[in-house]
């Protein structure tokens, strides 16, 4: 269950981050459920040839953000919060709306102007999407 | 004069346990070929081939314009080449080898074998039989570097060298490039060192060349990319896809002739794109490797 995992070269983010992330994307798009049992540190050391303690690592920080739970002679599982999943989604957009603004400061567009542009760019993608319709 | 360095059209040669294959390689002038391939895959043999140190079978050969192994004497005044199992001889110093290489090359520039001594930190005194395998490797560059030869030709010439000592070769390699006339090709595993200064790579695996061209062009072909499947759907394979691994609803597919289109082309069977990554060379080299043996299998 974990063939899907791909760690990235080109990707300049430490190694555990990104299985951090990936872990996260299959809780958000449903694979993994509230309560599923995941892949031991070990396994999944071993599946995507990196070192234990990498493994180690992102479980630890999964765990502090209450996105899973590790207990000893149990494994680790997904936590069991209701709309986890979802949260995990929510999580993920705010970042991309945090990077969209601080890009926009940094270019002097204020957080009212950007909304505006935010609203053509959603609606030039109705109008494609309407096209292709 | 050939715009091409080296050239090899159809050349083949056979062995009980290892045929190259129909092996046509282009080096123009003034660039950097990288030869990359799994070991075993044929890099050593093409090089002895257009060295005149193995005569191929069938398949034209010519470097620096001279047919090989025919006219190899004229060719290697202007040739420096350097392999793993060149031998120094072990009871003389690196001061007498610099001594003996001058008298025959006319060429050799002194000044610089004195610097090249100082930046491989090597001492001229010092017997060969004294020197690490670094350094052994390191000896034999510079004998060959210092002749500043129109053509190097190395194999593997960074294997088993400490981080500085590579760091100063790969260094040198590209200091020959300030001279538009003058052409390297070397062989590697380390796809590291060949990204970083090769102009052009050639791709070998089994005896064949799997891809042979400029390198940006190259690493631009290849990509990653991320996508969330609808439920039970399973990915398919658009053309310039070579591999998809799925597992529930996400799925990374590795495309060897990328085009912006895939993206649009998989978006429209419901998948949602959510990243395209690019690769480094190895990345693609265990992708290409594991791609042409499973489509031996297939055949």
């Amino acid at each position: 269950m974990s063939s899907s995992f791909v760690i990235s070269q080109t990707d300049k983010r430490p190694i555990y981050l990104q299985i951090m992330e990936q872990i996260k994307q299959r809780i958000a798009v449903g694979d993994w459920t509230e309560g599923e049992a995941i892949p031991s540190i070990r396994q999944l050391a071993v599946d995507l040839q990196v070192s234990v303690i990498t493994v180690k690592r992102a479980y630890l920080e999964l765990e502090r953000e209450g996105v899973i739970v590790t207990q000893q002679g149990r494994g680790s599982h997904v936590a069991s919060k209701p709309g986890l999943g979802m949260r995990l989604q929510q999580e993920e957009l705010e970042k991309h709306l945090e990077q969209a603004v601080r890009l926009a400061d940094l270019l002097g567009i204020r957080p009212k102007d950007l909304a505006a542009r935010l609203r053509e760019t959603g609606d030039r993608r109705m109008e494609k999407e309407g096209e292709q319709v | 004069m050939s715009d091409l360095a080296i050239e090899l059209d159809g050349v083949e040669k056979t062995y009980p346990f290892f045929t190259l294959d129909r092996i046509h390689l282009q080096v123009p002038h003034g660039q950097i070929m990288g030869l990359i391939g799994p070991n075993g895959a044929g890099k050593s043999t093409t090089i002895r081939i257009l060295m005149g140190l193995v005569q191929q079978d069938r398949g034209e050969v010519r470097v620096l314009g001279r047919r090989m192994p025919a006219e190899q004497i004229a060719a290697k005044w202007d040739i420096g080449f350097a392999s793993e199992d060149m031998r120094l001889y072990e009871g003389m110093t690196l001061a007498w080898h610099m001594d003996f290489i001058r008298s025959i090359y006319p060429n050799w520039d002194a000044p610089y074998a004195q610097l090249l001594l100082k930046r491989f930190g090597l001492r001229a005194e010092q017997k060969i039989k004294g020197l690490s395998h670094g350094q052994r490797v390191k000896a034999t560059l510079l004998l060959v570097l210092a002749r500043r030869p129109r053509l190097l030709v190395l194999d593997e010439p960074t294997t088993g060298l400490d981080p500085v000592a590579r760091h100063e070769i790969l260094k040198e390699l590209t200091a020959v490039m300030t001279d538009e006339g003058r052409s390297v090709l070397f062989s590697s595993h380390n796809t590291q060192d060949v990204e970083q200064i090769s102009d052009r790579i050639t791709f070998i695996d089994r005896g064949r060349i799997i891809d042979s061209m400029d390198k940006e062009a190259y690493l631009d072909r290849w990509r990653r990319l991320r996508l969330e499947v609808p439920s039970g759907m399973a990915l398919p394979a658009l053309p310039g896809i070579i591999g998809i691994r799925q597992d529930g609803r996400l799925a990374v597919a590795t495309a060897n002739a990328f085009a912006p289109e895939m993206a649009n082309a998989y978006e429209s069977t419901g998948a949602r794109v959510k990243s395209i990554e690019t690769m480094t060379l190895e990345e693609i080299f265990v992708a290409n490797v594991e791609h042409s043996r499973e489509q031996e299998v297939g055949a």
